[in-house]
């Protein structure tokens, strides 16, 4: 992209070029359209009772799980995808197109198909799930560590494709640079790499941040719902919605709050690491 | 900003409103060889029922529509809860068959039903374990022991209700490994084999087809749920609608409900 305008020259006309007028139409309902639900929900939420419906004791457990959750699962994504996407950006292995598309599959799968093959590896009578079970009498199911396991599971690609966009954008001139000055790849990696991605890692890890917190799908099928152990806030508006409607909606609004805080952190950085 | 935005929020409702009616047009018109004699009119009565009454009503669907020529019966199963919120937000429905009582009360309080309630088969729990019940549960005392891994339905679903009221009843406090959001779901659970055991419906476990087994405990007879049926408001085939309540009222109805494991109403 950069590329393409360096090559034009400035024009200054460009700026005084209207946009066509019928642009505007559709432009305002896809606007709408994001932000109208949202100012539904605003509508509908009974803010006298705001206070006593987020601070209930089921409110609270599953802010604290899911909050504990998800930073626990972006770690683990900031642990093995950023190997990962270096793998993908600097390696030459051989069928790294492949690779690089099987990694984008949590991404573009139903999270409830995720939480599907996940049972069916992990659950009890899953194929590496039943070794774990007669080995170790482990069984991860209905577990805390089966939500992480789920986020991680959907929230691995954003931070993977976000990384690996900083790190074919910050290029390898430095590191080879660093080379020539007599720094061992690890040195390189450490000291070089490493700094010139850290705004790509960050916003990434804002990214995968948010999708774990609003991961469902996968969590419901191979975790199931406890208060205090599985039930994260997700789950917990899909249950109040069925007999608490103002209890759902206010839970809902404190994931839009969750969401445009993620929104706000990730933003600035996000545009430079994602270009 | 708010006449745009008004004007916009109708330009939507155009779109959607022209994409939710295309499909009944084309469907009509689809078929090339289309003899203009054969079905003069259409129609589609649209039933929502609780999933627990899928294979019951898959099975009078066939007669319904075999003694009401050019009638197609639209059925949607899901959690009773979850119907009724559709019904209250005024889905276009003819027949709204709950899982509960209470579930029912939440359509009639909107005033949402167009007649009054009636019941017409009633259901009790049953323990779901592995086929031939390898951990040997018995009881319902045997659920609240801690090396069994039970599921059940969450408190706000009437399968979870009706758990709760007979734990009250009994003073057994199970404790679950987690608390599904519908009966559909607890029985995949245990018939996955992640559950050692879970609390669904006789109905359910009859419908899983030997993938798990049923064990019967005397305290599910202290938390009966009634299945009522009514007609919605305004519904779009209010004549069909009640041709199918008596259909499901009626001999054949009860016959069928029978076979899976439904009780009769209590006269």
């Amino acid at each position: 992209m950069t590329a393409a305008t360096d090559q034009r020259k400035p024009d200054r006309h460009e700026q005084a070029v209207g946009l066509p007028g019928w642009v505007w139409v559709p432009a305002a309902l896809a606007f709408l359209l994001i932000v109208a639900p949202v100012a539904g929900l605003l509508l509908k939420a009974d803010w006298a009772r705001m206070p006593e419906l987020l601070l209930s004791d089921e409110a609270l457990s599953a802010l604290r799980l899911s909050l504990e959750t998800a930073a626990m699962s972006t770690v683990l994504c900031i642990l093995l995808g950023g190997p990962l996407a270096v793998v993908l950006a600097r390696s030459r292995l051989r069928g790294l197109r492949f690779l690089r598309s099987i990694v984008l599959l949590p991404l573009v799968l139903p999270p409830v198909v995720g939480g599907l093959a996940l049972l069916y590896l992990l659950g009890r009578t899953g194929l590496v799930g039943r070794g774990l079970d007669l080995a170790f009498g482990i069984t991860i199911p209905f577990t805390t560590a089966a939500v992480v396991i789920s986020q991680t599971f959907v929230a691995l690609p954003f931070l993977v494709v976000a990384l690996e966009g900083a790190l074919r954008t910050a290029g390898r001139r430095y590191e080879a640079v660093a080379a020539t000055l007599g720094a061992s790849p690890a040195l390189a990696f450490r000291r070089v790499t490493v700094p010139l991605v850290l705004p790509g890692l960050a916003s990434g890890s804002v990214l995968a941040f948010a999708r774990c917190m609003g991961e469902f799908g996968a969590t419901i099928t191979f975790a199931g719902s406890l208060q205090g152990t599985t039930r994260t806030l997700p789950l917990l508006v899909y249950q109040a919605r069925e007999t608490d409607a103002d209890g759902a909606v206010a839970i809902s609004l404190l994931l839009v709050v969750v969401a445009v805080v993620v929104i706000i952190l990730g933003r600035p950085r996000g545009s430079e690491g994602l270009t | 900003m708010k006449r745009l935005v008004t004007g916009a929020v109708a330009g939507l409702a155009v779109v959607l409103a022209a994409a939710c009616s295309a499909p009944s047009q084309s469907a009509s018109t689809g078929g090339g060889s289309e003899a203009p004699t054969a079905a003069p009119q259409s129609r589609t009565l649209t039933v929502l029922a609780a999933a627990s009454l899928t294979e019951s009503f898959n099975s009078l669907e066939k007669t319904f529509e075999q003694q009401n020529p050019g009638v197609d019966v639209k059925l949607s199963y899901g959690g009773s809860s979850d119907l009724a919120q559709q019904i209250v937000n005024g889905a276009p429905v003819d027949v709204f068959a709950a899982a509960s009582d209470a579930t029912m009360k939440t359509v009639t309080d909107a005033n949402a039903t167009a007649s009054a309630p009636s019941i017409f088969a009633t259901n009790v729990l049953q323990i779901a374990t592995a086929p031939g019940n390898p951990k040997g549960i018995a009881s319902f005392a045997d659920l609240a022991k801690p090396e069994y891994k039970v599921v059940v339905c969450a408190p706000q679903v009437p399968c979870g209700a009706a758990e709760v009221k007979i734990e009250q009843a009994t003073k057994i406090d199970v404790k679950p490994v987690s608390e599904e959001t519908d009966v559909k779901s607890v029985l995949s659970k245990v018939s996955t084999g992640n559950a050692d055991a879970g609390l669904v419906y006789v109905t359910d476990v009859n419908a899983a087809k030997g993938t798990v087994q049923g064990v019967n405990f005397p305290e599910a007879a202290q938390a009966r749920t009634n299945y009522p049926i009514a007609v919605v408001k305004n519904a779009p085939q209010a004549d069909l609608a009640q041709k199918w309540i008596d259909l499901v009222k009626g001999a054949t109805g009860t016959q069928v409900l029978s076979a899976q494991g439904f009780g009769k109403p209590a006269a």
